[in-house]
């Protein structure tokens, strides 16, 4: 285990350092010189230089790119190309906004597909099953900015539980903050939990075909025992993998929703890092996400070989 | 009073009847086999026991177990029995174990859900289990994981969660089908053991006559969902009434004639074969290591000589084919076609001139494909391959050869039984007059009367066509009857070579005598009478 730990610990390792060098280059080669876009059309050619000298644009693409990577490792973004403040304060106001929203909203999309997608696969068939699977259509069906307004009409608007949109601020107490991260979460998260339900039973309705379900009928379990005691863990995986990739969606993904709900999260600040050519910001946002989806695979991972042990012994 | 009584028992599936008036009973202490080919509802009276049965399944008639019936019983009644008082074995012990959980937590769960024992004795009670059906504590501890065993070890495993509460009643549904012939027979003297020791009925279903008539102390023969004869195992081969009952017994000792070899010319020649297949590394900056699963093989196969290759499952015999075939790499030695050395570069002139016919008759064929493409595949490797009316000329003539109609080939491959297909398949080995066909477990999949029929058209063919062929099984009986000489594999060696009859009758290596005593015989059996 420790061993499958470390394999895997290493191949983050490795695909961090690729996933930077691709992020640097590609975004080297887009068109656009940051300077004379800062400095409008009309700029003199010896103020563009000066401001390229200033920005460090000048120098060699290694000395820029390892001068990137040795300060991300210290928690040194550089400073934004359009407002002059630090990279590293930008993004970790955002990310405090859009990390728990993606925690948030796949909290809420497991705990509605879970048993959801388990009730669906013990009533196979029956109309438990249909109107579960009608509902999940439905849920993957809806785009979910539609939603989200629908959301803020009935729940902001008509009974005024909650505001249409904004940020309260963490400093304005945990639930407060939580508060106004709800209708967004419920938003991101109900279109999610209908395709893990899906997953989760179609996964749970492939296990119960496997020989070894009858083998505990046989013991005597009953159908909803043996589901439980041995279907389950057994149908986690693809329903882990598909957790992984939402979590990543959910965290870079959330643009539209943000926008609907007025978050200033990390899917708005590169949307306008983008525009306004703050091609440092876009770095190290992308680069962040990176980590975060990797990090996420990680430990999607390890909670394969937990769930299965045929993966801790193929080391 | 018998143990299990079954009384005139029906089964539908929807509008079909699969089981029509079963009567059977099962003493305690008793030994009674269940057999017939496939699709004679021997497995399903077993799950109509269990209670076991599909939704849409509706069942009648009577089965008692110590006077209590059954088919009356509520799903929660028939939980509290499941396990209890009747214990099952199955035919795949490779998947009839959850993956995710030890050895341990699955013997003791039949013992906590039914509440016999406290968590603490349930697991103490688990161990005696597991060195009671011969997996001993210092090599098979309670924290295993069923992928850490081998199929004969899975299947303790599942005997020991049967037997955890000593039921009345053991059902076993072909527990030693999937399993080696060596395996086997120690599986069937543990149940005959364990059979003995807690005075239990056994109900044990198989197709195989000879595992019958070696364990069971009576027999009940099924067809078509109806028991036709059913008598004491010494009484009933003495005397069997049925002719469906003899027919089955003659063909599992089925004997060809095969014509005599021709004078010994080289058609392959295998010399020093060695295939390697990598392991994971040990650790990262380690050279992976490696497998050998064939080791150093030579062997020479004549023109017109018909050989054959037994071994155990994991002994190579499956490699060794695919290197033969030229679908893997060789890391020594070479293998020759007629002097044509053989690579994995494909070669439409060594594919001509060698074909093979595989285990799953159903499988090997694209479903969407008429006969007539799937029998005409192999006219690719041909320079000129015929066009037009010689080559539905040719389809037809190799059809009528395989024992089908010309017409078969508009037909789609569902349309034919299992041994129609088998036939498919060597009519489309046999379409290039190849000089050597490979037949890999070529009729383990075929019940007894369709592997008769398969074995008859194999000497016919060698007739008709002086064929070549190199048969693959690791079924000793078919292998005796249908082959030549005879090569014996071991962990990647041939331990034995030499004419069939010599090997069988008086075999050399140890484990060629091993193998030979392990395998269940039919006894003579007197089939002229009546």
């Amino acid at each position: 285990m420790l061993r499958y730990a470390l394999k895997r610990g290493l191949s983050l390792a490795v695909s961090l350092v690729v996933a930077s060098l691709v992020i640097f280059f590609v975004i080297e080669v887009a068109p656009g010189d940051p300077a004379s876009f800062m400095l409008g059309l009309n700029a003199e050619p010896d103020t563009v230089a000066a401001l390229r000298s200033e920005l460090g644009l000048d120098q060699s693409k290694l000395a820029r790119y390892l001068s990137w990577v040795s300060g991300m490792v210290t928690g040194d973004f550089g400073m934004s190309y359009t407002y002059r403040t630090p990279v590293a304060g930008m993004i970790s106001d955002r990310l405090w906004v859009s990390l728990p929203l993606a925690l948030y909203a796949l909290a809420l999309s497991t705990l509605i597909a879970f048993p959801a997608g388990i009730y669906a696969a013990a009533r196979r068939g029956k109309p438990g099953d249909m109107a579960v699977m009608g509902a999940t259509q439905l849920g993957v069906a809806v785009p979910n900015f539609w939603f989200a307004m629908i959301l803020v009409l009935i729940f902001a608007i008509n009974l005024r539980w909650f505001g249409a949109g904004g940020f309260a601020g963490w400093d304005k107490g945990f639930d407060t903050a939580m508060h106004s991260l709800t209708l967004p979460a419920i938003a991101l998260a109900l279109p999610q939990a209908a395709i893990l339900a899906r997953v989760m039973r179609s996964a749970l309705l492939d296990i119960l075909g496997e020989d070894f379900m009858r083998t505990a009928r046989a013991k005597g379990l009953s159908r909803r025992q043996a589901l439980w005691r041995h279907g389950l863990r057994n149908a986690l995986i693809p329903v882990l993998t598909i957790i992984g990739l939402q979590f990543s969606f959910l965290l870079a993904g959330a643009i539209i929703i943000e926008q609907v709900f007025f978050l200033p999260g990390l899917g708005r600040l590169v949307f306008q890092a983008i525009s306004s050519r703050d091609l440092i910001v876009v770095e190290s946002v992308v680069m962040i996400l990176v980590f975060a989806v990797i990090t996420v695979n990680f430990l999607v991972d390890l909670a394969y070989a937990l769930v299965d042990p045929r993966l801790r012994s193929r080391t | 009073m018998s143990l299990l009584q079954i009384s005139n028992l029906c089964l539908w599936i929807g509008s079909h009847e699969i089981l029509k008036d079963i009567n059977l009973e099962v003493a305690p202490g008793e030994i009674v086999a269940v057999t017939g080919e496939s699709g004679s509802g021997k497995s399903m009276s077993a799950f109509s026991v269990m209670g076991l049965l599909p939704d849409s399944a509706v069942a009648t008639g009577q089965i008692t177990l110590e006077g209590q019936d059954l088919l009356t019983l509520t799903e929660t009644q028939m939980c509290g029995l499941r396990g209890r008082d009747i214990g099952m074995v199955f035919q795949e012990p490779m998947s009839a174990l959850n993956p995710v959980k030890t050895i341990g937590d699955q013997v003791m769960e039949t013992i906590l859900i039914h509440k016999a024992l406290p968590p603490d004795l349930a697991r103490k009670r688990a161990r005696e289990l597991l060195d009671r059906v011969g997996l001993p504590a210092d090599r098979f501890p309670l924290s295993r994981y069923p992928h850490e065993l081998s199929g004969g070890q899975r299947q303790r495993v599942v005997i020991a969660m049967a037997i955890a509460l000593r039921p009345k009643l053991l059902i076993a549904d072909e527990p030693t089908t999937a399993l080696d012939v060596t395996t086997q027979a120690q599986i069937l003297a543990l149940l005959r053991d364990l059979v003995q020791e807690y005075d239990m009925g056994l109900m044990i279903i198989t197709h195989d006559l000879a595992v019958v008539a070696d364990l069971a102390d009576r027999i009940v023969v099924m067809r078509h969902g109806v028991v036709v004869e059913a008598g004491s195992t010494q009484g009933l081969l003495a005397n069997m009434q049925h002719p469906y009952t003899r027919m089955l017994f003659a063909a599992s000792n089925h004997q060809v004639t095969l014509p005599s070899a021709p004078p010994a010319s080289p058609l392959l020649e295998v010399k020093g074969a060695v295939r390697d297949y990598a392991l994971p590394r040990k650790s990262l900056f380690a050279r992976p290591g490696h497998f050998r699963a064939v080791k150093q093989v030579s062997f020479t196969l004549n023109r017109g000589e018909r050989l054959g290759l037994v071994g155990e499952s994991g002994c190579g015999k499956s490699t060794l084919t695919r290197a033969i075939l030229g679908l893997e790499p060789l890391q020594g030695g070479n293998i020759t076609l007629d002097g044509i050395p053989i690579t994995t570069e494909p070669n439409p002139e060594i594919r001509r001139r060698m074909q093979v016919v595989f285990q799953d008759p159903f499988g090997s064929f694209n479903p969407r494909h008429r006969v007539d493409r799937l029998v005409s595949e192999p006219f690719h490797t041909l320079p000129n391959p015929p066009r037009g009316r010689d080559r539905t000329e040719l389809i037809a003539e190799t059809l009528r050869a395989v024992g089908l109609r010309p017409e078969d080939a508009q037909k789609y491959i569902h349309q034919f039984s299992g041994g129609q297909r088998q036939r498919i398949a060597i009519a489309r080995a046999l379409i290039t007059r190849p000089e050597l066909i490979l037949f890999d477990e070529a009729v383990s999949a075929l019940d007894v009367s369709v592997r008769a029929q398969i074995l008859d058209l194999l000497a016919e063919l060698c007739e008709a066509y002086q064929l070549t062929y190199l048969f693959i099984s690791h079924d000793l009986s078919v292998v005796r009857t249908i082959t030549d000489r005879c090569l014996v594999m071991q962990k990647g060696e041939i331990v034995e070579a030499g004419p069939t009859e010599q090997i069988f009758g008086t075999p050399q290596h140890p484990y060629t005598r091993s193998l030979i005593s392990a395998a269940p015989v039919l006894p003579e059996i007197d089939l002229g009478a009546a």
